[in-house]
């Protein structure tokens, strides 16, 4: 059912002709919304779940933004075709495993995907690759205004956007931006900047692992709190956090070259070999194969242009997506030797490392 | 003296302490100290090693504080409100457990246990952001003809035709009313 969304020739994420940029991988941002009047989706009868399905599909399959998009019923799709999509982000764990009457709407370059009968009955999310949360922020807002026209939601002047779990009432908004941070984790300071930015209110967590040593060195940091404050303070605050992660890191990178120039450069250089020449990969040292050949784009080892390669092939990677291309369901070490095949056809197109570019920014 | 180690998912700073503190939810003794710092203010949850593992905290993939404190009944407050919502029947204990609330209508009712928890979860207690304005007016006037419409009714079944007529014409006027103004916008 989902194919004609991985054979899409536009989606954001993967098909990215844009350059993309160092240290930032995407920007997300995200609205809880209610009907009015319907319990919320845990406490709701199957039959009102289903009826709230109809009534938002109905609705946000007439707006403009939503025109090509497709609309799928959770319940229709394979335990595979969920996974893949939670790759994706398109849809959430807790969205797979919900009840019936839970379905997901996702426009044709997949920037944008709303889930209905999630936590809340709508969970709707605007994307973009490279940070840009106040271009995605007006993007969801004329989303959301369109929304209200024809659906009553629930709000309460003193409480804002109701929604069922209070750590997302008010705003009802949660603003991520995806972070690829080598240098940081190299040089061991990603505790302190957590605990740092904690008592920000905001929130990091690695994307693909747990903990300050996150797998492929991406984190995700976003916004603890939800009331209080309107969208954009939210987004100013989660803005200059940003900002000054991004100079850490920068600064990190460029200490670590200047102290370790021979390590960096061997692993580099071992791990575009591992790729173009391994036979067995699993999912977690391809992420952090995959983490030094970002760096090595950055460092202008490899081309700029192979940056977007590089972000598609973290989504590639994951066990869903390897298992969806080998078109059935197959064990982890068969998968291994499938994601091992595609790396390397992968990265044998490429040109190859160019150290010379590191000697001279020392 | 026991210790515990849990790599936690960045959010907290996990401390093995040497003193005897008892689990917050059972008692036993507790293996599993956990601070977070939420608005400046320091949380702290003591639990015994099966509480952390039923309570998912061992579960590495990001966890916040706040959703456990908010999720669980971790100080009862003694003679606590006993409220149950009319629209959806949550109640006080269901709210406890879940940290959820049930409706829209819940957020009338659940005022005195929610406001707390509010305080320990956000900056404010008071929205300040956008407002749905279309949405809000459709609904007051929505409001606004059924009260006039009920009241109509009523004065016809009481044979007051006088009042009737006024609330008539109230209604032809505000239908109008309302109607300029989706031209106008």
């Amino acid at each position: 059912m989902i194919e004609s969304l991985l054979k899409a020739d536009n989606a954001e994420l993967t098909q990215s002709t844009k350059k993309g940029a160092p240290v930032v991988l995407s920007t997300r941002v995200r609205l809880a919304r209610n009907l009015v009047d319907v319990p919320f989706p845990e406490r709701a009868s199957n039959s009102q779940r289903s009826d709230v399905m109809t009534r938002c599909a109905d609705q946000i399959g007439e707006l403009t933004q939503m025109k090509h998009g497709a609309f799928f019923d959770i319940a229709e799709l394979s335990d595979l075709e969920r996974q893949v999509l939670v790759e994706r982000h398109l849809i959430s764990r807790e969205l797979c495993e919900s009840q019936s009457g839970s379905g997901v709407f996702i426009n044709k370059d997949q920037t944008c995907s709303i889930m209905i009968n999630e936590e809340d009955h709508l969970r709707i999310q605007f994307l973009k690759a490279g940070f840009s949360l106040r271009s995605v922020w007006k993007q969801i807002d004329r989303f959301d205004s369109s929304l209200e026209n024809d659906l009553d939601l629930a709000f309460s002047s003193e409480f804002g956007y109701l929604t069922a779990c209070p750590t997302n009432l008010g705003t009802g908004l949660r603003a991520s931006v995806m972070l690829h941070l080598p240098g940081l984790v190299i040089s061991e300071h990603m505790d302190k900047i957590i605990r740092a930015v904690n008592q920000l209110g905001i929130t990091v967590r690695g994307l693909f692992g747990e903990g300050s040593d996150a797998t492929g060195h991406v984190f995700q940091i976003s916004n603890q709190q939800t009331l209080g404050e309107s969208e954009g303070e939210i987004m100013a605050r989660l803005g200059s956090v940003f900002k000054t992660i991004i100079d850490h890191e920068i600064n990190a990178r460029f200490k670590y070259i200047e102290k370790n120039r021979a390590r960096l450069l061997d692993q580099i250089g071992r791990a575009f070999g591992a790729l173009q020449n391994a036979h067995v990969i699993n999912s977690n040292e391809a992420m952090n194969l995959l983490s030094l050949m970002r760096l090595a784009v950055d460092l202008e080892m490899l081309p700029e242009v192979n940056r977007s390669d590089v972000d598609r092939l973290f989504i590639e990677c994951q066990p869903g997506h390897i298992q969806y291309a080998a078109g059935e369901g197959i064990e982890p070490d068969a998968r291994d030797l499938c994601r091992a095949d595609i790396l390397r056809e992968e990265f044998f197109r490429l040109p190859a490392l160019d150290f010379d570019k590191v000697n001279k920014l020392v | 003296m026991r210790f515990s180690f849990a790599i936690l998912a960045g959010t907290y700073i996990l401390i093995v302490m040497a003193e005897n503190l008892n689990c917050s939810y059972c008692n036993k003794p507790a293996t599993v100290h956990l601070t977070q710092i939420v608005n400046n203010k320091i949380i702290k949850v003591d639990l015994c090693e099966s509480c952390a593992q039923a309570k998912g905290v061992t579960d590495t993939d990001g966890y916040s504080l706040t959703d456990l404190l908010s999720k669980t009944n971790l100080s009862p407050e003694k003679g606590e409100p006993q409220i149950t919502c009319p629209d959806c029947g949550l109640n006080t204990a269901d709210f406890r457990r879940t940290g959820r609330l049930g409706c829209a209508t819940c957020y009338h009712n659940f005022v005195p246990l929610l406001k707390p928890v509010l305080e320990d979860m956000h900056a404010g207690t008071a929205h300040k952001g956008k407002i749905p304005d279309v949405a809000l007016s459709r609904q007051n006037s929505m409001a606004k003809l059924n009260s006039l419409e009920n009241a109509l009714h009523r004065a016809i079944s009481e044979e007051a035709y006088e009042d009737a007529a006024r609330f008539r014409d109230e209604i032809q006027a505000y239908k109008e009313h309302v109607e300029s103004e989706a031209v106008q916008s």
